[in-house]
Parts: C-alpha cells; structure tokens; sequence
C-alpha cells in the first residue's frame, strides 16, 4: 500500500483513506463562452498519460475531504511531494523521490 | 431518536478481558462548515473552535472537533440543538457558514478496555498512537469513513453512519473475542 501525505492534515497515511482524482493543472477556460468546441474536447478529454513524473490530483475523502496535488513517478509509483490545491507546480528538477 | 430495527439500544453489548464495546445515548450532532469569522462564530456558539485537524473543544457537555480545514462536528446534550443552531443564526448574516443538525445520521459505538487500541486495528488502516488521547480523526475503518474520538490511552468512540453499524458492531464483537481467546 502506498503512503500518501497529505498536505492539509499534515501527516503521512495508507492510501486506502484516498482517492485518485486524475491529471492536475488541467484549467478550465477562463471566459467559457469564447472557448471553442475544440478547446472543450481538449479541456475535458485530452491528458498527457505521462511516464514519468506526473502531476496529478488526490482526494483524503475519508478525513480531511481536501483535493490536493501530488507529483508521482508513474514507472517506480513513488510519491516526490504533494502540495495544496492552488499552490503552484514545482518544478521536477528540483524535487527527488522519498521528499515531502 | 428513531429506533432502527438492525442496532441494539444504547448499553453494553460485549465485555471480554480484551476490551468493552457498548452504543452510546444518541447526542445531538450537527455538522459545521465555515471559512471565516471563526473566532465570531465561536464566541457566538461559546466554543473557541480548534483549527488543528484532529483538535478539539467543548465547554459542558458540548464536545467539537475540527474535521478539514473548514469543517467541525459537535456533539452536545439533544435539547442543545435548537439553541446552538439559534446561536448560528444569530451571526449567520455578518458570518456566513453552514450549521446543520444532523442528528439522525449516526451511531456512536463506545470502545474501551485495556486491548482497544489493538482491537482497533482489525479494522483501521492508519496507527491508532497517530491519534492522541484527547484528539480525534475523521477516518477509514473497514470500508467506511468513520469519526473516531480517542478519550484516553484506552478508551475510543467511533460514530458511524446508521446503516453501517449492524456490520462493525459484529466485527467488533468478533475481535473482542478473538483477543480475549488468545492464549496470554
Ligand atoms: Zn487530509
């Protein structure tokens, strides 16, 4: 099981209380009514499916409730950090696995 | 309270060696989500609200904990309800939050006795010592999110929605006697 810490509640625990809540950073467009079909099929469906360091988002929905980000190596399943919701992406040169 | 069909009455449904498992007197629960103003709100509902998650308060028999970042849940006698919702009210318009009884949501099962904290574990995926006696946690025990209150060292209460209680009642009953029949 992997270990998930979470950015709200501050402490590291089973993934069981979590749920996987897919690709972080996808931004809805700002004025809607000018986006085009393609910018919604893009925004809705398109994702990156990265190997490697991907940036996705995560749910504590059994405790704190919060969404937050978390960057994870997609071929070791290991975690490089989480960070809160609106917090920016860090950069991935910077970030080692096993940190928090 | 409503009496559902598949949950003892509140008292003692099992004592072992290892640890007593109970149902508590159905308290009066309401469910709290705000932002800001925290400290009005408070002083309005005469608790100074934790901020820390897992943190909690009370003054007489009215108990809160901080669940999230922006919500907490009280406990308190029954006929409270009416005055602390009144409370909320009264600030509602300088401090918007939701406050909402939810009394009839839940199961609150006493867990206490020298093996609680292990009993505990059948079901719990996280280290109980991660919970302080005196704090609490929202979390995840056998498949269903849980509010666990750890009073002391040894003595727990979990609230649990009424529908999943029959079944962790009886993994609890299951547990208590598989400690107890361990050999010492
Ligand atoms: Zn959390």
């Amino acid at each position: 099981m992997l270990l998930i810490h979470c950015p709200y509640c501050d402490e590291t625990l089973p993934e069981v209380e979590f749920t996987y809540a897919g690709e972080a950073h996808v931004m809805r467009p700002e004025d809607p009514s000018a986006a085009t079909d393609e910018d919604w099929h893009a925004f809705l469906f398109l994702r990156d499916n990265i190997k490697g360091v991907h940036f996705e988002r995560w749910r504590h929905v059994h405790g704190c409730g919060r969404f937050f980000n978390a960057a994870r190596n997609t071929i070791t399943d290991r975690f490089l950090t989480t960070y809160r919701a609106g917090a920016p992406r860090p950069d991935p040169g910077t970030l080692t696995e096993g940190g928090e | 309270m409503t009496a559902h069909a598949d949950i003892p009455p509140p008292g003692t449904l099992i004592r072992t060696a290892a640890a007593r498992i109970g149902i508590t007197a159905a308290p009066g629960r309401l469910s709290l989500r705000a932002r800001d103003g925290l400290g009005a709100l408070g002083t309005a509902l005469g608790i100074d609200l934790p901020g820390r998650i897992g943190g909690r308060a009370g003054r007489d028999a009215i108990e809160a904990m901080c669940l999230g970042p922006d919500e907490w849940v009280l406990l308190s006698p029954p006929e409270e309800v009416a005055a602390l919702l009144a409370a909320g009210a009264a600030v509602y318009a300088a401090h918007p939050h939701s406050l909402v009884d939810i009394s009839g949501r839940e199961t609150t099962i006493a867990i206490d006795g020298p093996r609680a904290a292990e009993l505990l574990t059948l079901g719990l995926a996280r280290d109980p010592a991660g919970i302080a006696p005196g704090d609490g946690r929202r979390t995840y025990f056998d498949g269903q999110t849980v509010i666990l209150w750890r009073d002391g060292e040894t003595r727990f209460r979990m609230d649990v929605w009424h529908s999943f209680a029959p079944h962790l009642l009886g993994l609890l009953d299951t547990g208590c006697r598989e400690l107890a029949a361990e050999a010492p």
